[in-house]
């Protein structure tokens, strides 16, 4: 090889450039690999279910209810259930929720008590879902003497769903610039009056996020409800409001689904599919109002 | 000249206190509500625990679980660990180098508009419920797991640790990219003026930076793993035994409660063991946890 | 010999261990424009925030030492929000609340307890004029104040300030951020204003301190290095040859 009469030219592509690139490309390539296995899946098994379900599905379904030993039928009764279940543990742990996230972010100083605080909540996020049911169990069912009901269930769902809520208020009140509240500090105004006037009204849509994740969480979780206040059947009329009582054991839709996939059997083999694929909708359907309300919310920011 | 200040009405200034107090009420609920869960597990395991005749090591080493034996009631719940332990080590082995690759790429290598999309799928791959993933496992995975590996049963190990696998995935990209995306800029910037590539960035400058989060969302991950339920009581079968290969089925801490909560009746000696395995289990992800947390710490310090 | 609006005495300031102000005392007289200069870390911001108590929210500072305002101690005030309404405080980066331009310099009076719409229309107008920024949003009231250009919202920042009628106003280099024909209508406006409030004008602009301010005072490093008549300081008369130096700009 003959040797070249000049220097080379400074971004010439040498081998160690050429080495560089290639495990460059690896790399990426490698990575791409990598998330997109998360995509694989998501489409897998939400496709492979809704094509096994396909035969059950229909508007029918819904508003039905189950008959022959819940092997034929509708999902009426724990469609309904899971409304109510959700409906209440969000009457507890909305509120309790977003004034915890305020407390923490607005008032909470850096002291270790706040730290322990924090660390409860951390720790209450982990608590296994099990764990929750045996605590439902023993403090609402026997100890305040709910007994199995609505009532014990949506408690118990309320206080597991509760760090949901913490966080996602948490991050919309610290997007809030600190700025503008120190501007309010010196004019006069107390704590409360810039949250109530400047933070809060910049933090509705995350705060709405985090209820609308919750609502999600709160209606795809069984085990907190299995032991609590869920039950696997109850006789309720074709599209009945209101079937249900407070202090009364209800059907849910995550229960129903391992019911019919454990419990029952000689059951229609598309209707436990037709089942995870109505809970698998509703709670994809919710999430995915969470994600549209954050993105839309994005683009209207005030400052 | 000035006017004479205003006054804010007396009823405006209580009622501020008054919210003001709830709301710090509201911010102790955690704690109260952390006590008082372990207070109740405490409360109906507590008569078993001081039981006379009741032994802690055996409770925690020992391999046989008979409790509703007649003649020879034994509870050793180390079967149970083993299980818990084998399908989260799975589910580990694929999660973390997955999860890592992901958010490697989502957070250094992908553009904005694939990046929205993915973290979309991620968020949506997190919600799907725990009775769905058990369901899938039940069903469609089992018999993928008995075609392909001639298993006389599909629910085992391997079913419930790539089931475990999928669930705990997102938690760790979640973490590891918020991770990454803490370290500066002015990192990236540097290496990429020494003349660096983008894979070199990540292996010499932004991994050893973030380590503290990484480890974080591996522990979250972890968390994650061992504290599931319903996708594991039906994934991995029912056999309370030490599993010795990944086609054996086995029996979870946290399954094995839900199982047999509803046989219990209220009060017994059965009923109570399940609690001070409750307690058990709260104790294993406390740890998990507060270590994950400590992690993260050094992560904001920065 | 002018009423002393606020006295300083033996103040100290420190974050966690590092002191920043280290024993200062000095005096503001009612109606005057006291200019405080020195550079950058000199502890002449944390001296500012010392006086409203909005320090507070730092949570490592220590303050020692007495500051009185009209004769009372700022840190046994009963009514701490009455005293941050008694001094008005202008940041050096301009800060419009995200609410009606209305919105925002109405927001103190009704912080304070003004619920009457005709009386919060009569001090917006006070304050946007005052602020010499009426003629420029008079119109549009309603709109967004974050909306508005930097200077804009610098005045806003005043008008705000001025809204819940303090007797004390000190602005915390308030021109680095915007033009030089704003900062000029707006020390036109000091000059104004100076009759009816006591004003503390902290900046890094020696040439701003010498237009404004009646006495001024050098601040070194957390230490006053000479407190005089401004053209005292600016004169060869003053006593210190680092404020000589200063102020000859030959460091700082």
């Amino acid at each position: 090889m003959t040797p070249r009469s000049r220097a080379p030219n400074r971004f010439s592509r040498t081998p160690l450039v050429a080495r560089k690139e290639l495990v460059e490309k690896l790399a990426r390539g490698i990575f791409f690999v990598m998330a997109a296995a998360m995509v694989v899946p998501l489409v897998a098994i939400v496709g492979y279910l809704v094509f096994l379900a396909w035969p059950s599905l229909s508007w029918e379904l819904i508003v039905a209810v189950p008959r022959r030993g819940m092997t034929e039928g509708g999902l009426w009764p724990a469609f309904v259930g899971t409304l109510y279940l959700v409906g209440i543990s969000l009457l507890v742990s909305a509120p309790i929720g977003v004034m915890a996230a305020i407390y923490l972010n607005e008032y909470a100083t850096d002291n270790w008590f706040n730290r322990v605080v924090n660390l409860a909540v951390i720790n209450l996020a982990g608590v296994p879902s099990i764990v929750h049911a045996l605590f439902g169990l023993g403090a609402f069912v026997y100890a305040a003497g709910f007994g199995y009901s609505i009532l014990s269930a949506s408690l118990t769902l309320g206080i597991m769903t509760l760090p949901v809520i913490i966080a996602s208020t948490r991050e919309a009140l610290a997007a809030v610039p600190m700025s503008f509240r120190e501007a309010c500090w010196n004019v006069g105004a107390t704590r409360w009056q810039t949250i109530q006037a400047v933070v809060l009204p910049h933090s509705i849509s995350g705060i709405l996020t985090g209820v609308i994740l919750q609502v999600s969480r709160a209606a795809g979780e069984t085990a907190p409800i299995m032991f609590t206040g869920a039950v696997f059947f109850k006789a309720v009329s074709r599209g009945e409001l209101f079937p249900y009582g407070l202090h009364e054991q209800c059907m849910a839709l995550s229960m129903h689904l391992y019911t019919l996939a454990t419990q029952v059997p000689n059951v229609k083999e598309s209707l436990p599919y037709a089942t995870a694929v109505v809970l698998l909708g509703v709670v994809l359907l919710v999430n995915a109002t969470a994600i549209a309300l954050r993105v839309w919310l994005r683009g209207r920011k005030q400052w | 000249m000035p006017s004479p200040r205003p006054e804010r009405l007396r009823v405006a200034v209580l009622g501020e206190q008054l919210l003001e107090a709830v709301i710090r009420l509201s911010g102790v609920s955690a704690i109260v509500f952390v006590a008082a869960i372990l207070f109740f597990l405490f409360r109906e395991a507590a008569p078993v625990l001081f039981a006379s005749g009741f032994e802690l090591g055996e409770f925690l080493f020992g391999t046989e679980w008979y409790p509703t034996s007649v003649s020879n009631v034994r509870y050793g719940t180390l079967a149970l660990t083993a299980g818990s332990l084998a399908v989260t080590a799975l589910a580990m082995v694929i999660a973390v180098p997955f999860g890592l690759g992901a958010a490697i790429y989502v957070s250094e290598f992908c553009g904005p508009r694939l990046r929205e999309t993915l973290k979309i799928v991620i968020e949506l791959l997190a919600a799907i419920p725990s009775v769905v993933w058990g369901f899938f496992g039940l069903t469609v995975m089992s018999k993928l797991i008995v075609r392909f590996t001639g298993a006389p049963v599909g629910v085992n190990v391997l079913n419930g640790g790539i089931i475990l696998a999928l669930m705990s995935v997102p938690v760790i990209v979640s973490i590891a990219e918020d991770a990454l995306k803490a370290v500066p800029d002015s990192y990236r910037e540097a290496g990429a003026a020494l003349g660096a590539t983008r894979w070199q960035l990540v292996y010499r400058v932004l991994l050893p930076a973030a380590k503290n989060g990484l480890l974080a969302a591996v522990l979250l991950g972890v968390g994650r793993a061992v504290g599931e339920t319903m996708a594991v009581l039906m994934a991995t079968g029912h056999a309370v035994h030490v599993p010795h290969s990944l086609l054996d089925s086995v029996r979870t801490l946290t399954a094995n409660i839900a199982a047999e909560l509803g046989e219990a009746p209220a009060g017994s000696d059965h009923y109570r063991v399940l609690f001070l395995t409750g307690l058990l289990l709260f104790c294993i992800t406390f740890v998990v946890n507060l270590t994950a947390d400590l992690a993260i710490r050094g992560i904001r310090r920065k | 010999m002018r009423a002393k609006k606020i006295e300083v005495d033996a103040l100290r300031l420190a974050y966690d261990s590092r002191e920043v102000i280290h024993g200062i005392s000095f005096d503001v007289h009612e109606n005057e424009i006291l200019g405080v200069i020195g550079p950058a870390q000199s502890g002449k911001s944390s001296l500012l925030r010392c006086l409203n108590r909005t320090i507070d929210f730092s949570a490592s500072a220590r303050v020692t030492g007495t500051i009185r305002v009209d004769g009372e101690d700022v840190r046994r005030t009963r009514d701490i929000f009455a005293l941050r309404r008694k001094i008005g405080m202008v940041a050096p980066l301009p800060v419009g609340l995200p609410l009606s331009i209305y919105g925002n310099v109405a927001f103190a009076p009704r912080s304070a307890g003004l619920r009457r719409r005709a009386d919060l229309d009569v001090i917006v107008e006070r304050c946007l004029r005052q602020a010499a920024l009426w003629d420029e949003v008079k119109d549009r009231l309603n709109s967004l104040g974050t909306a508005l250009s930097g200077g804009q919202q610098q005045r806003l920042t005043i008008a705000r300030a001025l809204s819940h009628q303090p007797e004390v106003l000190c602005l915390d280099e308030f021109s680095i951020a915007i033009d030089p024909v704003t900062t000029m209508r707006i020390e036109d406006v000091l000059k104004e204003l100076r009759q009816q409030v006591t004003i503390i004008l902290v900046t890094n602009l020696t040439q701003q301190a010498r237009r404004l301010a009646d006495r001024t005072m050098f601040l070194l490093n957390g230490e006053i290095v000479e407190i005089d008549e401004t053209e005292v300081l600016f004169s060869d008369k003053p006593n210190s040859q680092r404020t000589r130096d200063y102020v000859a700009g030959v460091f700082g």
